[in-house]
């Protein structure tokens, strides 16, 4: 090809080429943001707006109260509304906030948020002016002085700003706060995995409330705590954490020397160390940073990198949720017969700091079959997609669960709940979707060590269970089962009835209660082998109220049509002591005064 | 033994097992029982009945965990259920048994193989057949054709029935109850066993019991315990030779093995069961070879089931591992009315004389 064709095509190419603009990119390709489907873009939408809407209450330093609501507008069009009790946005900003992708106010900042890049939301205006062509609106007050602000907004395309179609002061009854409502094309297929969304983001956000309107129903997810949670607080960034884009912006952005620049600009970087780094760098520590040639400026990026710099500070720009509060946001909303949570100590990879949250429930209602139910979390957002490829699942899978008797293939299996939670100032997303998280060495040691914690804790709790298990089985056999083998076999063989009692005595050597119902009489009866002699009482709780009972009960209470019955007494060694009441028996039969191990309780009827 | 007999060793036995239980209850001891372990681990076989039977492992069952005493508790029910039934001198099927246990709260059964099993384990401990305890099972006899004589017991008084004269054109069925049957007389010379109705029904048609006295027993696929006990029986009384025709494939070659040596579950019957003369006819793998039989390619589960029984003790014979290894080097099976595809009498004028003077039966 001669050397002239070379240039004609370049600059036909030249006129070609144009500049894309964010919006324009984003039109292309809504995978990366998690819009790749209609079903899905009801939750991305979702989860930005109340991903938005908690970070300002936490800023704000007020209880979240989320309304989140969803209905059907036409034959596919959703309205999708999220309101909150935030510190409501200034009138000026709502139109950058909403209509203009890339604008955020947390991006610079170095501290654990929920949203980051200032993509989320804007992203949802965008896909809904492509699909339904309708602006969306947005409603928003900052306090009991100011007027609240009706916006209508849409994005231009071609420009990535703000298209303000109307705005207008209006009266609102929410004193501050923020009101959303989207309209687009969707379905209501992942229903299911919306509602799974809320849940988990109620477990990880113990101190908000959410009420939901789903079409005709109406749910809420009630807070269980009443505390604020503290507002991560930023840091600087730390040399070992800084990437050369960032570095330049810092650089051109300072007047500083370069010393001033090092010891100001980043954490735990003292003049101590600012002089090492620009030793290395071979330039003096007295010119001014802004000056510095783009090799300059990698010289000294790597230097950084070279010299020894403490951790960076951890506790103030995180905000874990404690174990309390994960203990008591799972018990919420998944009734389970064991939770353990364990928060790690702070760490950093990179240069970022990080923290491991992770707690495992066992039993109760959760499904006994198949694998077991995971909940993965990223600075308090729950992550709905990819689980096959994010680093939790992965560090699931490496764990050694069969040793903690907990059945396992890939995943652990059974009436098993995991929860991880990693918090960080950058939790590393495998994409722009934010729904997986990165394999990182320093991330997934934390996570396996959390686990394995949890699952010691687990393994004990199992195998006291088991134990309980093996005994209560034993005692149902000699208590229930072998007074009816005497019953049968001494009617077979045509002679009296025996006793089997001594057997009991011999078995257990413990106080056995037992309670059986015929013919409409209720029979609670006591037989001491343990040895002890004190006083003991029995509670008997069920819907008889035990008012015929001999002897009297030296209590009775009622609750709801449950009554409560108490009787007091002294067994002597060896002997017995008997009730009986007309009623339907059932409920609940417990012995108080005595040892846990040296007593038994059968139901008979069961 | 007698009928009479029999009800009566079973009533002493189901009712020693319920004392000993009373025994111990009485002395203050937790009832329990000893099993015979009844798993494929415990089956020996036994040189002086050439039958397949229990070893002597033994398992303890003790009324200590909720399992064991809900076990012991049927097991009382379903004695007291047999007294009963003896008694009152009625009968019922297994699965009526496991209906009427519907009616016993905690000792009712989850399924019928629970009750099965159970009386499984009360026959061995009794050494009594559940015919015995009055239980019989609901399959329905096989039927026989061929020129003998029984005396049946019958709800209508004793019937004498000639297995040619006095039944229809598909023979005299089985009673659940074999024991209920007086042999008379026959003018037989061998018994074959056909395992499918079709080759039964054929062999009749063609005559073939009339032209060589030979008496037709149809298996009617894997045998019924009351069709194993009638082929013992004509062999114990009458010392008749008898011959199992199948099919043949792996499957087949077990119905001949369940004739001759007996089945895992019903190891503590063998000897009642089994019948250790039954030779096999037919249809031998070189059979699809010289008869150049129709035949279908050997599946997956036919080449593992062949496999099995090469290191099966009871087929642990040179005639069945030269018959087995030609089978699978052939991957070939033909059943037996592929005899049909060289003419409907082939079976009868050819097939069987020829096998059955190679045999040295005729």
């Amino acid at each position: 090809m001669p050397g002239w064709l070379h240039l004609v095509l370049a600059d036909e190419l030249a006129k070609q080429q144009r500049s894309i603009s964010v919006a324009e990119f984003f039109e292309k390709n809504k995978h990366l943001l998690g819009f790749d489907s209609p079903t899905r873009g009801v939750i991305t939408t979702i989860k930005e707006a109340v991903d938005n809407s908690l970070d300002a209450c936490e800023e704000a330093q007020v209880l979240p109260d989320i309304f989140i609501s969803i209905k059907k507008t036409g034959s596919d069009l959703f309205r999708i509304i999220v309101e909150d009790n935030g510190p409501g946005i200034v009138p000026k900003q709502i139109p950058f906030v909403f209509g203009k992708l890339l604008y955020g106010s947390r991006f610079h900042q170095i501290r654990q948020t929920r949203g980051q890049q200032g993509i989320g939301i804007s992203a949802a205006v965008l896909y809904a002016q492509l699909t339904s062509g309708l602006p969306t609106i947005v409603i928003s007050r900052t306090g009991a002085k100011e007027q609240a602000h009706r916006f209508e907004i849409q994005i231009k395309i071609e420009t990535n700003e703000p298209d303000v179609l109307k705005n207008e002061a209006i009266e609102w009854d929410r004193i501050h706060g923020t009101r959303v409502q989207i309209e687009f094309k969707s379905t209501m297929a992942a229903k299911k995995k919306l509602i799974e969304y809320l849940k988990y983001t109620s477990v990880v956000n113990p101190h908000a409330r959410f009420r939901v309107e789903l079409d005709d129903e109406t749910f809420t997810f009630e807070r269980v705590s009443q505390e604020v949670i503290r507002c991560p607080v930023a840091i600087q960034p730390h040399p070992h954490g800084i990437e050369l884009g960032q570095f330049k912006r810092m650089a051109a952005a300072s007047d500083a020397k370069l010393i001033d620049f090092l010891v100001e600009g980043f954490s735990r970087v003292g003049k101590k160390t600012a002089q090492e780094m620009c030793d290395r760098a071979r330039l003096k520590g007295t010119l001014k940073v802004s000056g510095l040639s783009a090799d300059q400026q990698k010289a000294l990026l790597a230097a950084m990198q070279e010299v020894a710099v403490p951790a960076p500070p951890t506790t103030q720009c995180l905000s874990p949720i404690g174990e309390e509060l994960i203990r008591r946001g799972l018990d919420k909303e998944f009734q389970m017969d064991f939770v353990a949570a364990r928060t790690r100590p702070s760490s950093v990879f990179s240069g970022h700091p990080f923290m491991v949250e992770a707690a495992i429930g066992y039993g109760g209602k959760l499904p006994a079959e198949g694998n077991a139910v995971i909940l993965r979390f990223a600075n308090r957002v729950p992550l709905m997609y990819q689980q096959g490829a994010c680093t939790i699942t992965e560090c699931i899978m490496n764990v050694n669960w069969r040793s903690y008797n907990i059945s396992q293939q890939g995943l652990p299996a059974g009436p098993v709940l995991i929860l991880v939670h990693v918090a960080s100032t950058n939790v590393p997303f495998t994409s722009e979707s934010k729904d997986a998280i990165a394999s990182i060495p320093e991330i997934e040691k934390e996570i396996v060590l959390a686990l394995q914690d949890l699952g010691r804790e687990l393994k004990t709790f199992l195998s006291r269970r088991d134990r309980n298990k093996l005994a209560e089985d034993r005692a149902r056999a000699v208590c229930a089962i072998i007074p009816e083998i005497s019953a049968k076999v001494s009617e077979i063989v045509e002679k009296p009835p025996v006793d089997t009692s001594p057997i009991e005595g011999k078995l257990m050597r413990k106080l056995i209660a037992k309670k059986w119902t015929r013919d409409g009489k209720v029979t609670i009866e006591l037989a001491n082998y343990s040895g002890f002699e004190g006083e003991i009482s029995a509670y008997d709780i069920s819907a008889d109220n035990a008012a015929d009972a001999v002897p009297k009960a030296d209590f009775v209470s009622e609750v709801d049509g449950q009554f409560t019955k108490v009787w007091k007494m002294t067994i002597p060694s060896k002997s017995n002591w008997q009730v009986t009441y007309s009623g339907k028996g059932g409920g609940i039969l417990d012995i108080r005064g005595i040892d846990d191990s040296k007593k038994m309780v059968v139901d008979l009827d069961v | 033994m007698s009928k009479e007999e029999l009800e009566k060793k079973a009533m002493v036995s189901l009712l020693a097992i319920a004392s000993a239980w009373y025994d111990q209850m009485k002395a203050g001891e937790i009832p329990s029982i000893s099993l015979p372990s009844r798993t494929k681990y415990n089956i020996e076989y036994d040189d002086a009945s050439e039958v397949w039977k229990y070893g002597d492992k033994e398992s303890m069952r003790t009324a200590a965990s909720a399992k064991s005493a809900t076990h012991l508790l049927k097991m009382a029910y379903v004695i007291g259920f047999i007294k009963q039934q003896l008694r009152e001198n009625r009968s019922s099927t297994l699965r009526e048994m496991y209906y009427i246990s519907e009616g016993w709260k905690r000792a009712k059964f989850g399924a019928q193989d629970e009750s099965n099993f159970l009386i499984e384990d009360l026959e061995i401990l009794s050494d009594v057949p559940r015919e015995g305890f009055h239980l019989h099972p609901e399959e329905n006899g096989a039927s026989i054709y061929g020129p003998m004589r029984i005396r049946e017991e019958t709800r209508r008084g004793m019937k004498t029935i000639h297995c040619q004269d006095d039944v229809g054109q598909a023979g005299y069925t089985i009673p659940n109850n074999v024991e209920n049957i007086e042999f008379v007389d026959h003018d037989a010379k061998f018994v074959i066993a056909i395992e499918t109705g079709g080759m039964y029904d054929r062999l009749i048609e063609n005559g073939f019991d009339e032209e060589h006295n030979a008496i037709l027993v149809h298996l009617k696929g894997q045998p019924a315990r009351s069709t194993r006990r009638m082929l013992n029986r004509m062999s114990m009384t009458w010392d008749l030779p008898i011959l199992v025709f199948t099919d043949g494939d792996p499957w087949s070659y077990r119905i001949y093995g369940s004739v001759a040596y007996g089945a895992i579950k019903s190891a503590h019957m063998s000897e009642l069961l089994a019948t250790p003369k039954a030779q096999f006819l037919g249809l031998r793998p070189s059979d699809i070879r010289d008869y150049n039989l129709p035949s279908d390619k050997l599946t997956e589960k036919d080449v593992e089931a062949l496999k099995a029984e090469l290191t099966d003790p009871r087929f642990a014979t040179d005639y069945w591992k030269k018959e087995i290894n030609l089978q699978l080097e052939m991957n070939l099976k033909s059943e037996q009315q592929a005899f049909a595809a060289r003419g409907l009498d082939f079976v009868t004028k050819k097939y069987l004389p020829a096998r059955l003077a190679d045999m040295g039966i005729i």
